[in-house]
């Protein structure tokens, strides 16, 4: 009997198989196929999720190598169920994006990808979650180094070193604390970890590794300069599943490792990594602003975007008084939502930014257009409703997320949260002056062609914006997902 | 002049350097097997001669042996005539000096 | 059926948001359909707003609340709720009201634009955001509907998309309104922190009621800063000094827009909400004075008098304007400020009428002009456009505070006796008269270039507007005309419903010695208008026709006032370009500084590299090297004895057979 979950991680592997041997060159029927088949596999998981449930769920346990205590062990709360669905949602997402690179190898890559994914989320095992978290990297590499655009070699090698020194950091780490504590079990772990896993300077070096290598991952100010190249090289799909999912790993990975194991080193330097979260919100659309390049201020905003993530988690588990229950609960919520959102938004943005390059002939600078509103009006008007979902503007998904999270984070930090105001300020600026220099003002002649959105993309691009309308104005359905994981989360830290 | 043992090994040992020298010496792949016959029968002589030399009353064993010997040496000779025909064949000589493809 | 009403409130912002999408999914050419979907969704929500006006008048103080949970993150809700009171209703009726004015207006304004249909979606939006504004009981939910109406404005600014200038006037005004918002945000933030909850009224225990303000009460400095914050919001959003610079420029959209939004409604919204939260601001108030109060009055009083006389200087008929409103707010902001909150309201909803009037009557002059701006322009309209004349007449009297026919007047009056008794200062009551006359010079500046005099260039083949234009002329002109009725001392209706009083009649009260002050000031105001600008747009004397007659007494004033006291200008070279620069710099910062640092690392790495290269080969590598050598050397010698000839190989043999037999005979 196969678990819902171990079907979830291995229905993408076998498309990946079933893709390399597919007749026929384009995979992509076949990799959607596959990606139906999980995704109604995630949603059998929400279906079947027990909301009030407080410990795991769909739990399945297997020796693997006993010799270590490694297991395989997955399972399911909240947080790992939203960003399962999240998952699901983005990948046939990112393969129905364009321009579309060809070839087999590029969908049987993907599907790896979201495998390893799938695995990351609810892996409750150091090991095994190592194993899919370093399983990620690889296609990502290969993504963008085989199937990106220009200075491609650069960026994935960039991107690989950046990550993997992450990586080793947070393997060491892990070791010092298995042999400390001969357990690499989450759950475990997190139980230890109130009282001190480790003690000393080993402490300090363990939580620097792991800090390192998530703070890589989401990326937080200042090891983030990966990014802007990756994402900007990185073919559309790529960058929608690099912003909208694999970011998600870092956030994920500080809300399931960092802060439950090291509260009290986090205590200490938690001014610091506020003033991270901080110079991520304000610098990164501020060098959003400076950009022409589409993809690259896209990339920006998405920094800043999981800047908030990174300073409402910060506020709660940094701060040194100890935040009341309902600033918590709105801090956690509001990342959680945020974490979602931001998925979906930047991933639309990526998108629409990926019809405009196919449109214009693999252009995307700022410059290359102008009153795209006159010729095509649903295009600039869709893409309008992801830049203002982007922006937080309410009645759309990206406002509650951000909202709770200043709610909790004013609490608490209030100095920080009111400096970093000043990023939803800049955010707003440069979308206005992006919108206003694509869409408004007389038509650029290089525009004159372009078609409006077609049927196959509409039928694309409405049902994600509708969810963002549906989030936006009625997040219940989304909140039921996560509350009892924050009520324990909040319990575990207070 | 009764004949002892003494005398059957300075025979047997001089027919053995005889032979060694022609296998060592000579150039001619036949000759060099004529030389190995003739150490082999050295070997036989010195059965034969400890046999008749040795306690009393025991079986022949001394001549059993040198009939063997003698039997494998024809096998012998003829297994080693055959070779330095196919050799003679193969690389139109029996000069030894040329045939060097042992050589690693 | 009223009550029914009381209870199902989101109805009334339902209805045209509903229009709105409908609109939406026509197509270009649906234009009919659009517009009666926009117009019948603002009718309904009119008739709802009448249906939720009336229970408000048989109580005194009616206030009803219908809170729900927006949604429930953690064990926290988060709650909303809308709120149907005198304040609310009365906004309800006047936003309606205008509002279905605004739309029939347009239909024959915007009849040959393409966009047509998108303009009345847009329309019937903003709309529905703004009556969902008034009717909020929740600051979450007010912010939410505070930020649509500024979505809605953007879109309208720009609707003539492709006129570069219209974009920059949409971006400016998002970006400058939303400067104002964060400190709103940040504001909320607070609040919320303080009070636990954002619900303005809830049974005792909202923010705004005694157990929130006790809560808020502990600290009042703390209270005055939130206020202060809030108040950023509301300054943005209404226009106020020094975040006022994107109204003027907001006269970009269609004129119908400038009306509604930049008039009426929206750009009121600010001091609606210094109204709804009064009880932040005045809390812990020593004789109605608060410190956040304070710069309440004196950031007013800077706007109304600025904003006037900027106004003295426009060519621009709609500018003129939009400056006009601009210094209007900024007196509502005044009133709210040393205490005339009801005072301030009734200039609000007084001024909704009368400027939508007057926009609409400069769009039906530029409809006339075929698209005309520029007042020095035009000239001698009263006779081609008679309707438009005199209905902005009433207006341009209504505005300049001409007493007792007309509502502004009266208003005006309120606010005056109000800034008269503050106690903190007595200068604000004489900068305020000061406005009055301002206000007078530079409405009769305006109509006596536009409807008096010749002809000029733009007003050849001039032709009254279309019925569809001039009908909802009327109806605000009667309305600023009968509105004051219910304005006068004598029978103080509007101001003890919104106090929750009960009016009395005495026609006593109608006679005071501050009334006739202002009389004389407006009467002022109008006569050296008319004395200055009898011959204007005329040549007289040195002057020629096309120089304005101050401009040819003042020149250097009139520059500094036409070029709006260069504030643009000023921000452009400093906040702009500063924020600009921290732009350019942390893009640098990030290329080569951030990535350089990385890039510092891996070039660490590659030094150490080398060296583990270097140590390699010459250190570890080279012992191996020589013995591998060596090995290869001695091989080499000992192969020369493997020479494959089996003689001597038998020979060796020998060899050591006799080596051994030696050995052996010497051993033994």
């Amino acid at each position: 009997m196969v678990g819902l979950i171990t079907a979830i991680i291995f229905v993408p592997l076998l498309g990946a198989l079933a893709v390399c041997t597919w007749p026929q060159k384009n995979g992509r029927p076949i990799a959607l196929m596959f990606n139906v088949i999980s995704a109604a596999c995630a949603l059998g998981l929400w279906w079947k999720f027990d909301t009030a449930a407080t410990e795991l769920q769909f739990v399945e346990r297997h020796e693997w190598i006993p010799a270590i205590n490694a297991e395989y062990l997955v399972g399911v709360d909240g947080l790992s169920l939203l960003l399962v669905l999240l998952t699901s949602l983005i990948i046939p997402f990112a393969f129905l994006a364009r321009p579309l690179p060809g070839g087999r190898g590029f969908y049987a890559t993907m599907l790896v990808m979201q495998s390893a994914l799938y695995g990351t989320f609810t892996a409750q095992n150091f090991v095994l979650w190592f194993l899919f978290y370093e399983m990620s990297l690889i296609p990502a590499f290969l993504l963008i180094k085989i199937w990106g655009g220009e200075n491609r070699d650069r960026a994935a090698t960039k991107f690989f070193l950046y990550t993997f020194f992450g990586s080793v950091g947070m393997l060491l780490s892990f070791l010092g604390i298995y042999f400390a504590k001969g357990t690499f079990d989450f759950t475990t772990l997190a139980s230890l970890g109130k009282h001190g896993l480790l003690t000393g300077r080993l402490a300090w070096l363990a939580f620097a590794g792991i800090f390192v290598g998530l703070a890589v991952k989401v990326p937080l100010f200042p090891f983030h300069t990966w990014l802007p190249d990756a994402y900007q090289t990185a073919p559309t799909g790529v960058s929608m599943v690099l912003t909208g999912v694999l970011s998600k790993m870092g956030v994920y990975g500080f809300v399931r490792l960092l802060i439950p194991l090291f509260p009290n080193q986090i205590k200490i330097v938690g001014p610091w990594l506020l003033v991270l979260a901080v110079c991520s919100i304000v610098f990164a659309p501020l060098a959003a602003w400076a950009q022409r390049d589409l993809k690259r201020m896209v990339a920006y905003l998405s920094i800043n975007h999981l800047g908030y993530c990174m300073l409402g988690l910060f506020a709660v588990a940094a701060s040194p008084v100890v935040a009341a229950e309902i600033d918590m609960h709105a801090a956690l919520s509001g990342v959680f939502m945020q974490i979602f959102n931001h998925g979906i938004t930047a991933a639309a943005l990526f998108y629409f930014v990926g019809l405009l390059e196919q449109r214009s002939g693999s252009r995307r600078s700022v410059d290359d257009f102008g009153g795209l509103m006159q010729r095509t009006p649903l295009l600039c008007g869709w893409m309008s409703v992801a830049m203002f979902s982007s922006l937080g503007l309410p009645g759309l998904n990206g406002f509650i997320g951000e909202f709770l999270i200043f709610k909790g984070s004013f609490a608490v930090a209030a100095a920080f949260t009111a400096i970093a105001v000043i990023g939803l300020l800049i955010t707003a600026i440069v979308f206005a002056r992006a919108m206003q220099s694509l869409f408004s003002g007389p038509l650029a002649e290089s525009c004159s062609a372009f078609p409006d959105l077609l049927r196959k993309e509409k039928l694309v691009v409405v049902p994600v914006t509708l969810l963002m309308f549906v989030i936006g104005i009625a997040p219940q359905f989304m909140f039921n997902i996560f509350n009892t994981t924050v009520v324990q989360m909040s319990r575990l830290l207070s | 002049m009764t004949p002892t043992l003494q005398i059957f090994l300075i025979v047997s040992g001089a027919l053995f350097s005889i032979g060694l020298l022609a296998a060592l010496s000579r150039r001619h792949a036949i000759f060099i097997l004529i030389g190995i016959e003739m150490m082999l029968a050295a070997a036989n002589l010195n059965f034969i001669a400890f046999w008749r030399f040795g306690p009393q009353h025991q079986p022949p064993t001394g001549v059993m042996i040198a009939i063997f010997s003698i039997a494998i040496a024809a096998a012998e000779a003829a297994v080693g005539l055959a070779m330095v025909i196919a050799v003679y064949r193969h690389y139109h000589t029996t000069n030894v000096d040329q045939l060097d493809q042992l050589r690693g | 059926m009223s009550s029914w009403i009381v209870t199902n409130l989101w109805l009334i912002p339902a209805l045209p948001f509903a229009a709105s999408l409908v609109i939406l999914s026509l197509s270009n050419v649906r234009r009919k359909s659009a517009a009666a979907l926009a117009v019948i969704g603002q009718l309904l929500a009119l008739a709802f707003s009448i249906l939720a006006f009336l229970p408000t008048l048989q109580t005194h103080g009616f206030r009803v609340v219908q809170n729900f949970n927006w949604f429930t993150f953690g064990e926290q809700t988060l709650r909303l709720g809308f709120i149907l009171d005198p304040l609310a209703a009365a906004m309800l009726m006047m936003i309606a009201l205008v509002g279905l004015c605004i739309f029939v207006f347009s239909v024959g304004y915007m009849a040959e634009d393409r966009n047509f249909v998108r303009f009345f979606a847009y329309l019937s939006f903003f709309s529905g955001a703004m009556l969902g504004l008034v009717i909020a009981n929740s600051l979450v939910l007010l912010f939410i509907f505070w930020e649509l109406v500024g979505l809605a404005s953007y879109l309208l600014i720009g609707f003539w998309i492709e006129r570069p200038s219209a974009a920059a006037a949409a971006k400016k005004a998002f970006v400058t309104t939303r400067i104002g918002d964060m400190g709103f945000f940040l504001g909320m933030l607070w609040l919320y922190n303080r009070s636990g909850t954002l619900l303005f009224y809830d049974g005792g225990n909202g923010c705004l009621e005694s157990a929130g303000l006790a809560m808020l009460g502990a600290s009042p400095a703390v209270a005055g800063f939130i206020a202060l914050l809030i108040f950023c919001g509301a300054a943005g959003k209404s226009g106020q000094f020094p975040l006022h610079v994107w109204l003027p420029d907001a006269m970009e959209g269609p004129t119908p827009v400038s009306a509604l939004i930049h008039a009426a409604t929206m750009v009121a919204a600010g001091v609606f909400l210094v109204a709804r939260v009064y009880p932040l601001f005045s809390l812990g108030a020593i004789n109605g004075v608060t410190p956040s109060l304070t710069v309440v009055v004196w950031i007013g009083v800077t706007t109304a008098l600025m904003a006037a006389l900027i106004a003295v200087a426009q060519a621009d008929i709609k500018r003129i304007l939009a400056y006009s409103t601009v210094s209007q707010l900024g007196l509502m902001m005044v009133s709210l400020g040393v205490g005339g909150v009801a005072a301030g309201i009734m200039h609000l909803l007084a001024h909704g009428f009368f400027k939508a009037l007057l926009f609409l009557g400069s769009g039906s002059v530029i409809h006339g002009c075929h698209g005309e701006h520029d007042i020095r322009k035009m000239g001698g309209l009263r006779r081609p456009m008679p309707v438009t004349f005199v209905t902005y007449a009433i207006g341009m009297m209504a505005l300049s505070g001409v007493p007792f026919f007309f509502s502004g007047g009266w208003t005006k009056e309120e606010i005056l006796h109000a800034t008269a008794h503050w106690p903190r200062s007595h200068a604000t009551y004489y900068l305020m008269l000061a406005g009055v006359v301002l206000t007078a010079l530079y409405m009769t500046r305006q109509i006596i270039y536009v409807f008096f005099g010749n002809s000029r260039s733009a007003s050849e083949r001039v032709h009254e507007s279309p019925r569809v234009m001039t009908t909802p002329l009327i109806v605000l002109a009667i309305c600023a005309i009968f509105f004051s009725v219910l304005l006068t001392p004598a029978w103080p209706w509007l101001h003890t419903y919104l106090t929750g009083e009960s009016a009395q009649f005495e026609l006593v009260r109608l006679i005071q010695p501050m009334f006739f002050v202002s009389l004389v000031l407006v009467g002022a105001g109008i006569g050296f208008g008319i004395w200055m600008y009898r011959n204007a747009g005329a040549p007289e004397r040195n002057r020629p026709a096309e120089i304005d007659p101050l401009e040819y007494a003042q020149p250097a004033l009139f520059r500094f006032l036409a070029n709006k006291m260069w504030i643009d200008e000023l921000y452009n070279r400093t906040v702009v370009a500063f924020s600009w620069m921290a732009a350019h710099l942390s893009d640098w910062m990030d290329r080569y500084f951030w990535d350089g640092l990385v890039r510092g690392f891996g070039a660490i790495g590659q030094l150490f590299a080398i060296f583990t290269t270097s140590v390699d080969e010459r250190g570890i590598n080279a012992g191996v090297d020589e013995t591998t050598a060596g090995a290869r050397s001695l091989g080499r010698v000992m192969s020369t004895a493997h020479s494959g000839q089996i003689q001597t190989y038998l020979g060796v043999v020998a060899i050591g057979m006799l080596a051994l037999l030696l050995l052996y005979a010497w051993l033994a």
